[in-house]
């Protein structure tokens, strides 16, 4: 299982790129920390989830005081 | 005379040069813009009635359902200010502004740590620990705190390109209710001072500016006023117009009794 933004999902063998396209996330508006690490954008195509990963996936949203 | 008032130069060129800088950054406008709590159609009008250049956004976690980007929507002049909104602890708010980096937006980044739900009162002691790391790491860091001489003192020195101390509560629309501590910051650090939560009306932001203020941050103000550009167009004016007072210097108040502005001879009685 691999842990996404909190959720355990059954994404283990799947590559990340993938994952992003397949729920829908547009790749150019994200960040992705992958165990704690923040993957550039070319390391998507090169990373296979596997079981225990955590992956946190943001963007940018409104906000201010 | 005074020297300013022998100026040859126009008063619409003496405020086109008038300007403060944020990390070597030039920026002309002195309002501050959040951008929460808004739709997302407001954003350009409001950015282009508050004549903002710096437009703060948060970091948060990515729905797959939500198909809008707020970049799509922020004008390409400004430049984005990501807050570290939601960090519990400096190292938190360091994590938030690496991922605010990956999300390609340059290297500003305001520190926002508040431990505190209730009143969501920022944490001095994080913050400061915070701007040290990301100032040492090339970030232009703007730190949200409360105003404390002490911990303004100490931010300076962790390499704060800027102070932004709270007027009152975050999101509260009270006003310059830490009005007293917030002349002592301008006084005393040699760094601009941007006051940041708690404005709630246009008077207020211009009287923060006539004390000397070198910017106002607001959000709130703006998205729970009745029209959002026009309220955006009013604090515009409102700190434009405290920033002509400041810079012209304010008239003086008298301790007691009444000062004629009228010649005192002539009268028709005499």
């Amino acid at each position: 299982m691999v842990t996404i933004n909190g959720e355990a999902q059954a994404r283990d063998g799947m590559m990340l790129l993938d994952l992003l396209k397949e729920a829908d996330y547009d790749s150019r508006a994200v960040a992705v920390e992958y165990n704690g690490a923040i993957l550039e954008k070319a390391a998507y195509e090169t990373t296979v989830l596997q079981d225990g990963d955590v992956v946190e996936i943001v963007c940018f949203m409104g906000g201010g005081a | 005379m005074t020297e300013s008032t022998k100026s040859t130069k126009s008063i619409e060129e003496r405020m086109a040069e008038d300007s403060f800088t944020l990390g070597g950054h030039k920026f002309h406008s002195r309002f501050i813009l959040g951008s929460g709590k808004y739709s997302l159609e407001l954003i350009d009008a409001a950015v282009r009635y508050a004549e903002a250049e710096l437009v703060t956004v948060a970091v948060r976690r990515a729905n797959t359902k939500e198909k809008e980007n707020i970049l799509d929507y922020v004008p390409k002049t400004v430049t984005l200010l990501p807050n570290t909104s939601g960090a519990r602890t400096a190292e938190e708010a360091v994590r938030i502004a690496h991922l605010a980096k990956a999300l390609g937006c340059g290297d500003f980044v305001k520190i926002e740590i508040m431990r505190d739900s209730k009143y969501l009162l920022p944490d001095n002691n994080e913050t400061i620990r915070a701007t040290e790391i990301l100032a040492k790491e090339g970030f232009v860091v703007l730190p949200y705190m409360y105003p404390d001489l002490y911990a303004a003192r100490a931010l300076v020195d962790a390499g704060a390109a800027a102070v932004m101390p709270l007027a009152a509560p975050i999101g509260s629309n009270k006003g310059l209710a830490t009005k007293e501590f917030l002349q002592i910051l301008i006084d005393e650090i040699d760094l601009p001072i941007i006051v940041d939560a708690g404005i709630g009306k246009p008077s207020e932001a211009c009287a923060a500016m006539e004390m000397g203020a070198a910017a106002i941050m607001a959000n709130t103000a703006l998205a729970t006023a009745g029209d959002v550009p026009l309220m955006a167009s009013a604090f515009r004016d409102a700190i434009r117009a405290g920033r002509k007072a400041y810079l012209s210097g304010l008239g003086r108040v008298l301790r007691r009794g009444a000062a004629a502005s009228d010649p005192l001879t002539g009268f028709l009685h005499d």
